[in-house]
């Protein structure tokens, strides 16, 4: 049994092995054997082993209030004061495990993915950095510390992303995460500031008394959760700051698992459900519709991406939408509910295609073939063959994304979708909210088996470089078959049997907290609402799920329907989904077109006219001023009165050395006619 | 004649030949010799005060002493110019001056 100072002890170590690692080797790093990989892989399961011992506690204690809060003083100015600490409950416990639990996949899988690599030890470096953060985020129990850690996180991605730095697309695809990120994270600080104007406190407990004593309401809280949420909407790659998350598929594919998959991108959903108590009403509904709309329009646009990644990445966005959604509809147990089985399988389902584009890409360089994009799903096709495990790991995880009984996206899903309706109930004239999320689901399906049809069945489009396709090897499969193993419904339902139903360890171990905003629903009547909806919800999901399957299963594997005549009919609809809604192109040409215009006449004014005459001209003035200053000083005064008194001690000094003849007989001469001159005076 | 003042007067008389030997020869020997003229008319004084100026014994004990004095310095000066001899071959004080330049 682990209490009290132990906790903070393992929650410490945790957090700064993975920090001792990075600094080991982003300083060490390619001096040391193997290029120190082994100090980082060693540091992170290190914690994992921490993680889990702080999980099975968990589960031995049972208690669903379970919290235990660590903190020191960081800032102390007397009346102002910042506090830095921990809160660990059962929500921090779960988080940490699957971080550290992706976290070491990553870097095991990494192993092989990443081998040759010219950058290695810096790679491992900045995935130590990136798990330090993450578990900032995880176990701050302020908002500050939060904020910290949140941009750490926004870094870490940026290095990662932009790994391979040669490539110009790698480079762009970092630096747009970045201010991508910085646009939401203007608004998360904007929210951090209201809160602490009102309440001046940063720590979560004392915010939430503070909201419930009613030291901030009305539209200003609305205001602050709202501002809170764009953190969210930055980092959880929500719409209309979606646009980051597909091109930073341009990282390494295991980092895309860990962070633009798993952990990272998760942490916004994580900060919504930690800050839940404190949105109001008005900012749930904006949180609910972005969530909602974000998870459609994601999935229409994976339907007709063509490399494999990005399908994925949409599929993350859109699957990253649910969990928001859920949160806004109140639910926000079953978004952490789906944010664990989502990492699992999702995780997953990115080592399954990095494992398929290391094996196109090891087929291509074989065949010296470097013009072939080895992610385009075009060019697959059969794979089933020659790659049985990562085949058979990906249909798992792909059930499970798709929300099919027995695998753990099921219940997860199942229970999004059930406090959607229950929410439609509760507020007919949000009945949007449910068509969302079940559009989504159908359409999920669709393109998940979409991606395992013209990946692993059907005839090998590209012939040559089938025949060189090869499995991949056991550091890169391992972490396959234990996420696919994960991607069951079991480990979530323990310890009761029922596939069908999401009532298990977590559902018992987390448990929702009434909101502190007067006038919101509870906790006990949100779930009532889902539980009511609970079946009414699984037959839809079914339905939806299984129509996206058949019509996936007809389309791309029995050929019975021809998908270029459905895109045909659909016209400009699949065009614009094709080219993801021109986001990009629309963005470039109504915000940083006009954004660079406006920069370059500001640096108009400052280069050309501040610059030239303003400043110049002061330097002007002052460079004349100190000539004359400088005349007065050197001609007048240095010339005149300080060298003066030297030549006229020299002048004297000149005439007066006549008098020193060196001649002893002299010296006496003048010996006497002084005696003679005293006893003159003497006598007179 | 038995006065104080005539013997004040010879040692006056003694000290200014002394002294002009001095500040006027140019050989060393000569300066030398000035020298112990000025002593001389210093023991005069001496001998005169102690005969009647009441210095009794110890003008005379004064006198054995500068006596004494005297030619220890007679034989150190005159090293020394015997010394200046061997280096400049001349013993004309005006003509060392090698400090000076």
């Amino acid at each position: 049994m682990i209490t009290g100072n132990i906790i903070t002890d393992f929650c410490l170590l945790i957090l700064f092995l993975p920090l001792l690692a990075f600094s080991i080797n982003i300083f060490f790093g390619k001096r040391l054997p193997r290029q120190g990989d082994w100090v980082s892989v060693g540091a992170v399961l290190i914690t994992l082993i921490l993680s889990l011992s702080l999980l099975m506690n968990m589960f031995m204690n049972w208690d669903a209030n379970f919290s235990h809060e660590a903190q020191f003083s960081w800032i102390d100015l007397g009346a102002f004061k910042i506090e830095l600490g921990f809160w660990v409950d059962n929500i921090t416990i779960v988080m940490l495990a699957v971080v550290a639990l992706i976290s070491s996949m990553t870097h095991i899988f990494s192993l092989e993915y990443m081998k040759g690599d010219i950058r290695y030890s810096r790679y491992y470096a900045y995935l130590g950095l990136f798990t330090f953060s993450m578990n900032g985020i995880v176990l701050a129990n302020n908002l500050i510390s939060l904020y910290i850690f949140w941009e750490l996180v926004g870094v870490s991605s940026y290095l990662l992303i932009a790994h391979w730095y040669e490539k110009h697309s790698a480079a762009a695809a970092g630096k747009k995460a970045f201010l991508t990120n910085r646009v939401g994270d203007i608004g998360f600080f904007i929210g951090i500031m209201i809160m602490f104007t009102a309440i001046e406190s940063f720590n979560f407990q004392d915010v939430f008394a503070g909201v419930s004593q009613g030291l901030i309401g009305g539209s200003l809280l609305t205001l602050a959760g709202v501002g809170l949420f764009m953190g969210a909407v930055g980092k959880s790659s929500q719409f209309p700051l979606h646009i980051w998350l597909p091109d930073a598929m341009e990282g390494p594919t295991p980092v895309s698992a860990l962070m633009h998959a798993a952990t990272m991108v998760a942490a916004g959903v994580y900060l919504t459900v930690r800050l839940f108590p404190l949105f109001t009403p008005e900012a749930l509904t904006i949180i609910a519709y972005v969530g909602g709309f974000t998870a459609l329009f994601a999935a229409t646009i994976a339907i007709t991406q063509n490399d494999i990644k990005k399908v994925l990445a949409y599929s993350t966005v859109s699957q990253l939408g649910y969990m928001i959604l859920a949160v806004g509809v109140g639910n926000y147990v079953a978004a952490l509910f789906h944010l664990l089985t989502h990492a699992m399988f999702k995780a997953c389902l990115f080592y399954g295609s990095g494992s398929v584009i290391h094996a196109m890409h090891h087929s291509l360089h074989e065949l010296h073939d470097h013009d072939t994009d080895p992610q385009d799903m075009r060019n697959m096709g059969g794979f089933q063959s020659k790659m049985p495990i990562t085949h058979w790991t990906m249909v798992i995880s792909t059930l499970a994304i798709s929300g099919v009984p027995l695998f753990s996206g099921f219940l997860s899903k199942d229970a999004i979708l059930a406090g959607t309706l229950a929410f439609a109930e509760h507020y007919p004239q949000h009945f949007l909210l449910p068509v969302f999320g079940f559009g989504a689901a159908a359409i999920t399906a669709f393109y998940m088996f979409r991606l395992i049809f013209m990946t692993f069945h059907g005839e090998a489009k590209m012939p040559k470089v089938f025949t060189g396709i090869h499995e991949s090897p056991k550091v890169m499969t391992f972490p396959l078959v234990l996420l696919a193993t994960l991607s069951f419904f079991l480990f979530y339902t323990l310890p009761f049997f029922n596939p069908f139903s999401d009532h298990g360890w977590f559902t018992e171990l987390v448990k929702a907290s009434d909101s502190v905003v007067p006038g919101s629903l509870s906790a006990a009547e949100i779930y009532e609402g889902v539980h009511h909806a609970h079946y009414p919800a699984m037959a839809l999901s079914l339905l939806v799920a299984s129509l996206g399957i058949g019509l996936s299963y007809l389309m791309y594997l029995k050929k019975k329907l021809s998908a270029e005549d459905w895109a045909g009919k659909m016209g400009f609809l699949y065009k614009w989904s094709l080219n993801k809604y021109y986001f990009d192109e629309n963005y470039n040409r109504f915000l940083y077109q006009p954004l660079l215009k406006l920069s370059r006449a500001v640096a108009y004014l400052d280069w050309d006219l501040y610059d030239k005459y303003f400043i110049n001209g002061f330097g002007r003035v002052t460079k004349l001023l100190s000539t004359i200053t400088g005349r007065i000083d050197y001609d007048g005064l240095d010339q005149i009165l300080v060298d003066g008194v030297g030549r006229s001690a020299e002048g004297l000094g000149r005439k007066l050395k006549h008098v020193q003849t060196g001649r002893l007989q002299n010296y006496m001469l003048f010996a006497l006619v002084g005696v003679i001159i005293i006893l003159v005076f003497q006598t007179i | 004649m038995d006065s104080l003042n005539n013997y004040i007067m010879v040692s006056a008389v003694l000290f200014s030949l002394g002294l002009f030997g001095v500040i006027t020869r140019r050989n060393g020997v000569a300066v030398l010799m000035g020298v112990e003229l000025i002593l001389n008319a210093a023991n005069v004084n001496f001998l005169a005060f102690s005969r009647f100026g009441g210095m009794n014994i110890a003008g005379h004990v004064y006198a054995l002493f500068v006596i004494v004095l005297a030619a220890a310095e007679a034989a150190v000066a005159l090293a020394i110019i015997i010394n200046i001899f061997n280096n400049f071959k001349t013993i004309n004080v005006d003509d060392v001056s090698e400090l000076k330049q």
